[in-house]
């Protein structure tokens, strides 16, 4: 099978929604689950963040940032010129896209894990690190010359919202406690995390099935646009992961987080700092374009791309 | 039974100008609020809550009559462009 079975889970939410079932994951169910996921992961890669020197981290994170701020560059002119929307919606969604979605890189998680594939366990700062710049960017394209922001409140809420703060809590916890003393917890947030995941990718397809209806209503450049985007992304990260030597593993995640575009911290940052912009063309793009490709087609193309770089062995040492 | 008329305030709006709002409420001096989470259908579509950040809030006020057409216009100037809103009012009786 090309892909990791908690996908169809996915699929079983959007067929509820879109067959109007009475499904419904309640608000606090939803909650729990995000920030069991969150924590899980934050955990996970603080456990192995000990095991690398700090020094190698911090070249290769600087390096990784530098080169994902190309993607809302690359898609801010693309979205004005061949899209011709609006500087507040292009700047929006090319913030949505610059930044990365935990659910997606879970996914990658379970796709290598289920092919025993290794990867470098402190990946997962990454995502920490990758989620606010591009929001930061897409902000400024959105705005230059039209106005103030509300820079304090829109920091405010992608600093101190959940998924920042979860995510590096538990990477402190993590590797404050090592893998000796995370041990009790093992049982929790290691072993139930597919299942856990699997509840969450239903309420996902819940909430998607809500988008793909309204996806005739976007038109065939944004449809077009949610799917090429990831793949240029992808390329883009794939050749950065091989670079900076990271194994095929870590290059699949890296492209994987690349392709990615948030769904859930950038919309409501968005939202506050572009209050102009449309909310359902980048959300709908994002969700029910974007996350579904990921997951489905995007990830064994990520993998090949990763092992094509590799193939080349093109690397600095 | 002693009473005083008052003015309800009801504020309907989307979930993310929730802290946005309660720094305007007390700068405009609001001694209380009561905020629930709602959902429902408007200008701006459905919005089904089902999602922390998709969801919509709705704000109880009593105040006096002044003060509620203060905060009104203020919501309006800030946010009624570029936010779904929807602001409606009733004379009440506070008890107690």
């Amino acid at each position: 099978m090309p892909f990791e079975p908690v996908v169809f889970f996915f699929v079983l939410g959007a067929a509820a929604g879109l067959l109007r079932s009475d499904l419904k994951i309640p608000g606090s169910i939803y909650e729990f689950l995000s920030i069991y996921l969150l924590l899980a992961i934050g955990l996970k890669g603080g456990v192995k963040l000990a095991e690398y020197p700090l020094g190698e981290i911090a070249l290769v994170s600087l390096v990784v940032m530098v080169a994902a701020a190309a993607i809302p560059l690359i898609a801010f002119p693309v979205l004005r010129t061949v899209g011709g929307l609006s500087r507040a919606d292009a700047g929006s969604i090319a913030g949505h896209y610059g930044s990365v979605s935990v659910v997606t890189f879970s996914v990658a998680v379970a796709f290598l894990s289920k092919r025993a594939i290794p990867y470098e366990g402190y990946l997962i700062v990454f995502l920490v690190l990758l989620e606010m710049p591009a929001l930061i960017i897409g902000v400024i394209l959105a705005k230059h010359g039209s106005g103030p922001v509300r820079w304090g409140k829109m920091l405010h809420e992608v600093f101190f919202g959940k998924s920042i703060l979860l995510l590096s809590g538990g990477l402190i916890i993590g590797l404050i406690a090592g893998p000796e003393g995370i041990k009790p917890l093992d049982a929790l947030f290691f072993d139930l995390f597919k299942g856990m995941l699997a509840l969450f990718l239903l309420e996902m397809g819940l909430v998607a099935s809500t988008r793909i209806a309204e996806l005739k209503t976007y038109g065939a450049f944004l449809l077009g646009f949610a799917v090429v985007m990831p793949l240029v992304a992808a390329v883009i990260g794939a050749l950065t992961g091989t670079l900076v030597g990271l194994s095929v593993g870590g290059t699949l995640l890296l492209a994987t987080l690349y392709a990615s575009a948030s769904y859930i911290a950038a919309p409501a940052a968005m939202r506050i700092a572009v209050p102009e912009a449309n909310p359902a063309l980048s959300i709908g793009a994002a969700l029910g374009v974007t996350f579904p490709f990921n997951i489905f087609i995007g990830l064994p193309i990520y993998y090949w791309l990763a092992e094509f770089f590799h193939g080349l062995g093109v690397s600095v040492p | 039974m002693t009473s005083q008329p008052k003015t309800l305030l009801t504020i309907i709006t989307e979930g993310v100008l929730e802290n946005s709002l309660i720094d305007d409420f007390k700068r405009l001096g609001v001694i209380g609020y009561t905020i629930s989470e709602a959902r429902g259908l408007g200008t701006h579509g459905l919005r089904t809550g089902n999602w922390r950040k998709d969801g919509n809030i709705r704000v109880d006020i009593v105040a006096d009559s002044d003060q509620c057409a203060r905060i009104v216009d203020q919501l309006r100037a800030d946010y009624d462009r570029d936010y779904g809103l929807l602001m409606y009012s009733c004379p009440v009786d506070l008890h107690g």
